[in-house]
């Protein structure tokens, strides 16, 4: 399948990185296609960043390999490496050096002679009004973009980037996903970050890694779709003085739901409940129909599916007497 | 090349963009002036054999100072910030990096050293001066900062806190300094080994206007062997 090989633009092969004794990376293997925006995802100290410094080749592995496009990073890194830009976490830069003299500086070390090249790069990552200030002095969306440029300036294939919203305000963090969105349609994108809602909204695929594994690696859709079936969060306010334990006898016997839990409710006289679905079921008319029958009153009802958040707990759960 | 050029560059004007560069002009321009005329009035010699002669009181002792003052946030800045993960992802060498920031070192000594031309010019305007002596001299001290420069970025290699570089540098460059001082008594052989490993011994005998290969194939190999080890440390780094 040649055309399948072609479309590889990132490969790990069992990759396996030790500090001392510390195994950060424990057999970890993926293939990342052509134009995808694939999240890691993964609690802190998972093995995200030692991952991505693998890929980039700054860091040796102690086993295995690291393939971008069809060059195997260990074994020419300056080739994979001319292939792919990496924003490094935390968007280290020359804190001495003005925006426009380091975006220049990188643009040289990559070969790139275009000042037009240049100008569109700062145009499109905003930096167009803080050309000729510090580094030191930016802000750190300011920062982050300006990391960003110095990543796209040689317009490579491949976009590694370590935590590219981390310390950013609500307003900067929608900005830089919006980037990187746009970013995506026409390169492959890695990201790490272990704020949930980033993945949903910019990737289209997850890649969930826990103690340097690997735990789930699906598409977005896949992972946030309910897999235990679907819950029903319900608030009612019984009108007759029925209480909490009885209200949760009345939705127990209903057809199709698998358990009831209490919830919240929405302050006094009210109770909440949370119904587990059965399978594909959806409870909601037998519960509106026995809320009317027993004078309660329904004040909220609503199906969830299961939350990636709730994925992600179940599959990072450091081992224990509830997992 | 290209790289090791567009590194030096940038490291060059970081130098002059902070007080650095500055500093260490005019210091080097105040004390190797101010050793100069004092021989020069007091012993009324036209010659700069004090300039260029070792000894505690010297320009070159003052280069064991200046020269791992200057190289100790080359590698161990970035390794501090992070940026030296920015610097080696890119596609370039790691012997770029090393030597592009050596140049910008020895760039800058170098145009400390070029502007003391100031002092032999303007003797040799009012009396005769022997330039012999005078250019081996100022290609001894040249080649001798580049040997320091190398023991300098291969400590700052070494860690990620400026201070350990320069106090490691500085203790390295005093020692391969001032052991020229110590084979008084001993044996001749052993004076002899310990003269040839002293950066002191070849600059006294390139300040005396004599330029042998051996003494420059003795800075020129310290610069090197610093530098290939410089190489090899920072890529130990990131494996």
């Amino acid at each position: 399948m040649s055309d399948s090989a072609s479309r590889l633009m990132v490969e790990a092969r069992s990759l396996r990185k030790d500090y001392g004794a510390t195994r950060a990376v424990d057999n970890i293997s993926f293939k990342v296609s052509r134009g995808e925006i694939v999240g890691f995802l993964g609690p802190n100290g998972a093995g995200k960043t030692t991952t991505m410094k693998m890929i980039t080749g700054f860091l040796k592995p102690t086993d295995g390999n690291t393939f971008v496009g069809d060059i195997n990073v260990q074994l020419d890194p300056l080739a994979a490496q001319r292939r792919l830009g990496y924003l490094p976490e935390s968007a280290p830069l020359y804190n001495d050096m003005m925006v426009a003299d380091f975006v220049r500086f990188i643009a040289e070390l990559r070969g790139v002679t275009d000042s037009k090249r240049l100008a569109t790069i700062c145009d499109r990552c905003g930096l167009g009004g803080v050309l000729g200030k510090d580094i030191g002095h930016l802000s750190k969306g300011f920062r982050q973009r300006v990391g960003l440029a110095q990543a796209m300036v040689h317009d490579p294939d491949l976009l590694i980037l370590d935590e590219p919203t981390s310390g950013l305000d609500p307003n900067q963090i929608v900005e830089i996903r919006e980037l990187i969105k746009e970013l995506g349609r026409e390169k492959t994108v890695i990201l790490s970050t272990h704020i949930l809602p980033e993945v949903q909204a910019t990737c289209d695929r997850i890649i969930i890694v826990n103690d340097g594994r690997i735990v789930a690696d699906d598409t977005t859709q896949h992972l946030t779709a309910a897999r235990e079936g679907a819950v029903v969060r319900v608030v009612v306010k019984p009108k007759n003085g029925t209480d909490s334990a009885r209200v949760r006898g009345i939705f127990s016997d209903l057809p199709g739901v698998r358990g009831v839990d209490p919830a919240d409710g929405e302050g006094a006289g009210t109770f909440g409940f949370t119904l587990r679905a059965e399978g594909n079921r959806d409870p909601r008319e037998a519960v509106f129909a026995s809320a009317v029958t027993h004078d309660l009153i329904i004040l909220d009802m609503h199906r969830e599916s299961v939350s990636l958040e709730d994925t992600f707990r179940r599959l990072t759960r450091k081992e224990g007497p509830n997992a | 090349m290209h790289n090791t050029l567009t590194i030096a560059k940038r490291e060059l004007q970081s130098y002059f963009n902070s007080p650095i560069a500055y500093i260490v002009i005019v210091a080097f321009l105040g004390v190797a002036g101010w050793m100069y005329f004092s021989s020069l009035f007091l012993i009324g010699r036209a010659d700069m054999r004090t300039f260029f002669q070792p000894s505690p009181f010297s320009p070159s002792m003052l280069l064991v100072i200046i020269a791992p003052a200057l190289t100790m946030r080359l590698i161990a800045e970035e390794r501090k910030s992070g940026t030296i993960e920015l610097l080696t992802t890119l596609p370039i060498r790691d012997t770029d990096v090393i030597v592009g920031k050596f140049l910008a070192a020895l760039g800058l000594i170098g145009l400390a050293l070029g502007l003391t031309l100031f002092y032999p010019i303007s003797v040799s305007s009012i009396g005769s001066l022997d330039w012999g002596p005078v250019l081996s001299g100022y290609l001894g001290m040249f080649l001798f900062s580049a040997a320091l420069l190398g023991v300098g970025i291969l400590c700052s290699t070494f860690t990620d806190n400026q201070i350990v570089a320069f106090i490691v540098g500085f203790l390295i460059c005093a020692a391969l300094y001032f052991v020229f001082w110590l084979p008084v008594f001993m044996p001749d052989l052993i004076k002899d080994f310990v003269h040839f490993m002293s950066v002191s011994f070849h600059l006294d005998n390139m300040a005396r206007g004599v330029v042998d290969s051996r003494d420059i194939f003795y800075y020129l190999t310290l610069t090197g062997g610093t530098l290939y080890l410089a190489v090899f440390s920072l890529g130990r780094q990131h494996a």
